[in-house]
């Protein structure tokens, strides 16, 4: 997995690329956005880190430049401006997500991963399936084994995302984002009460433990040890 | 700048001036058109009297011949004030009048001419100036009538002294004007820049003196004034956040840090370093968050976010976040109801949503009956409507309500008030986590929007209510809209 981080604050930006560099990744840096610009243009990378504000040219143009010569690099911004009208700039610009800062690497690390899949990984499927765990996105059913378990809609949904996303991490931010398009920090463990709901319905009763919590990052769902 | 530098560049005196040349100008030619139309006046009156008496004296020599003309002449010259005649003989010698001497070839030719005499009796020897018509008679004999122009010239002298003296009263009266009213614009002009050099310098308190007269500059005053006065507002408002963050920030900063520093000292294994580290970032989160909380209030509060207003139904609002909340309120052994009616609102939604939730995430945190907080078994004796948490949406009038009603303690009405402060944790909160930025949030939303948030008793209970005005949007988004966003 290649990946190209422009940041201008050296400091962090090898911070960045030591802990990606840790699980595996290769990353490359870039210190402004007229270098980070020729770089993933030439380089062949699977998701481009970019800093929004940089010295030279900022990375909502960097963004641009790149769309309107056609490259479909998933980028994810990385941004000092959390607010709400800033994510939206950045995602009309052409941004595939927005991260404000600061932010936690594991936050960091399950947004690339779900975006470097995005790209790699095969077109929406209508079924999913984790261990003995199928979802049927059309049917809206959802068997574990033989049995045929009954979920909200929410539930569902909620479901759907992690098993969209079985093997990664996803955090409680990504949930609340893209199962309930909420924009805002919770103050409260409200992500973790609905998960432990859907836990008890999908995993309740059986022996091998499907839905799984990261600590310091979030969840996922996988069968067994990856 | 001397003080006479500074008074002649006002604009009050600038005009002034030009407007005393104006004037001057105006008085000069008015005099001046006088002056030359009594001139003409005098001259034309002289003019017909000399034809008339010419005419006249003319028709005595024709009937009574030289003898009567020279008696007439005699006559009429002897007269007080009279005019000047003269009757010479075909040779050039005078007969008859009162003409001393005269400018030489007068006498020669026919006709109107203006000429240098001296009477026959007068005593002194300077010339005076005439208007002269002379007239040849019938064998040779030439006559002479005219009259002084002394008064012509006197009349001249004093349309000009008139002159001098009206343009001395207009030029002392206008510079003394402009001086004064110069003075006067500049005396306030000095007070108001006096204020705001002290504003300058700091002391925001201050305020543009404004007089009672009500003319442009109390009113320039006044709205500066009422600009003073919002600028103050919110250095206050900038000032209170950046005490409360230092104190809010410092105290979990310092608990970090100390936690970190003994983690470092008596740490013996692994997972003692682990356990501290965990903790740590436990504890930045909780930084991070509160920091964001702020962050989103002094923008809700600086009106950066009406850009994004569209129209959407709060009824959805609510029963999404009633949805959210639902789990988390049954494990704390309550239930969420929501009732709405379709209510179509203008305003930024992500902050309203926001706002709401904060509302229903207080509701479940402090709003637990008295009797839930017992253990378990003593909880089940509650009142099913007493753990009951109702989320409403719905329009009073061209108002929008979004209100969330618990059954738990409430806030006294003399708190109420104060808990809306950032950071305000009330006693009975205080042992609970939170940031205590949730009410301050959900305030500067509704402020944000033209609303407020009240806190009204739902006895027992508390019952928070965003008031939000229908069409805020509307009127907020053209206000802003044509300010350009600040770029990021």
């Amino acid at each position: 997995m290649r990946l190209l981080i422009i940041e201008d604050d050296r400091e962090s930006a090898d911070y960045l690329a030591k802990a990606f560099r840790e699980v595996g990744y290769v990353a490359d840096l870039a210190g402004d956005g007229e270098e980070g610009l020729a770089l993933a243009e030439t380089g062949d990378y699977d998701v481009l880190v970019v800093d929004r504000m940089l010295p030279k040219r900022d990375g909502l143009s960097l963004i641009g430049a790149l769309r309107e010569k056609g490259n479909r690099t998933p980028v994810l911004i990385l941004s000092a401006l959390g607010q709400v009208d800033d994510r939206i700039k950045g995602l009309r610009a052409g941004g595939d997500d927005y991260l404000p800062k600061p932010y936690s690497f594991a936050e960091l690390l399950a947004r690339v991963e779900v975006l470097s899949r995005r790209r790699g990984g095969p077109a929406e499927e209508t079924t999913y399936r984790v261990g003995d765990l199928e979802l049927d996105r059309l049917s809206h059913r959802v068997v574990r084994g033989k049995e045929e378990l009954t979920l909200q809609p929410r539930e569902f949904r909620l479901l759907e995302y992690l098993m969209k996303h079985a093997g990664q991490v996803v955090t409680r931010t990504m949930l609340l984002e893209n199962v309930w398009d909420y924009h805002f920090d919770p103050q409260t463990n409200v992500i973790d009460v609905h998960i432990s709901r859907l836990r008890s319905k999908i995993d309740k009763g059986f022996e091998r433990p499907l839905l799984h919590t990261i600590r310091g990052a979030g969840y996922m769902i996988r069968d067994g040890i990856r | 700048m001397t003080a006479f530098g500074k008074l002649i560049r006002t604009t009050a005196f600038r005009l002034t001036l030009a407007y005393l040349f104006l004037f001057g100008l105006f008085a000069a030619s008015l005099l001046g058109y006088f002056a030359w139309n009594t001139r003409r006046l005098i001259t034309e009156q002289i003019t017909s009297t000399v034809n008339a008496e010419t005419a006249e004296v003319g028709d005595i020599f024709g009937r009574r011949g030289l003898r009567g003309l020279v008696l007439t002449v005699e006559n009429r010259a002897l007269r007080p004030g009279a005019n000047l005649y003269l009757v010479t003989t075909p040779n050039g010698q005078a007969i008859a009048g009162n003409v001393g001497s005269l400018a030489a070839g007068v006498m020669a030719q026919t006709g109107w001419s203006e000429t240098a005499y001296r009477r026959l009796d007068e005593q002194d020897k300077a010339d005076h100036r005439a208007l002269v018509r002379v007239s040849e008679l019938s064998g040779g004999f030439r006559l002479l009538i005219g009259r002084d122009l002394e008064e012509r010239k006197r009349l001249f002298g004093i349309v000009l002294q008139a002159a001098q003296w009206s343009l001395l009263v207009v030029v002392v009266l206008g510079l003394g004007g402009g001086i004064f009213v110069a003075r006067r614009v500049l005396r306030r002009i000095d007070a108001i820049t006096g204020t705001t050099q002290r504003i300058m310098a700091g002391d925001l308190t201050g305020r543009l003196p404004v007089g009672r007269s009500g003319d442009e500059l109390d009113r320039l005053a006044e709205n500066l004034n009422a600009m003073l006065e919002r600028i103050e507002a919110l250095m206050m408002g900038l000032k209170e956040v950046s005490d409360n963050i230092a104190h809010d920030l410092k105290t979990p900063l310092t608990r970090l840090r100390n936690r970190a520093e003994e983690a470092l000292a008596t740490s013996g294994n692994e997972a003692e370093y682990r356990h501290a580290l965990e903790r740590t970032i436990e504890e930045s989160d909780g930084l991070i968050r509160t920091f964001n909380a702020l962050l989103m209030i002094a923008r809700a509060e600086s009106g950066q976010a009406r850009g994004n207003m569209d129209d959407f139904d709060a009824a959805e609002v609510a029963s999404g976040i009633q949805e959210l909340y639902e789990p988390l309120a049954e494990e704390d052994g309550m239930t969420l109801r929501v009732e709405t009616a379709p209510t179509v609102l203008r305003g930024n939604r992500e902050l309203i949503t926001q706002a709401l939730a904060n509302l229903v995430e207080n509701a479940i945190k402090y709003g637990r009956p008295a009797a839930l907080a017992q253990p378990l078994s003593a909880g089940a004796a509650v009142a099913p409507e007493s753990r009951e948490i109702l989320i409403e949406a719905r329009r009073e009038g061209d108002q929008v309500l979004l209100s969330v009603t618990d059954h738990g303690p409430g806030i006294p009405e003399a708190d109420r008030e104060h808990a809306v402060e950032r950071f305000v944790r009330l006693e009975a909160s205080r042992t609970l986590p939170g940031s205590g930025l949730g009410l301050s949030l959900a305030s500067a939303v509704a402020t944000l929007h033209g609303g407020e948030l009240r806190l009204g008793d739902a006895h027992p209970g508390l019952a928070a209510t965003l008031v939000i005005p229908a069409s805020s949007g509307d009127t907020l988004a053209a206000q802003t809209s044509d300010v350009p966003q600040k770029k990021a």
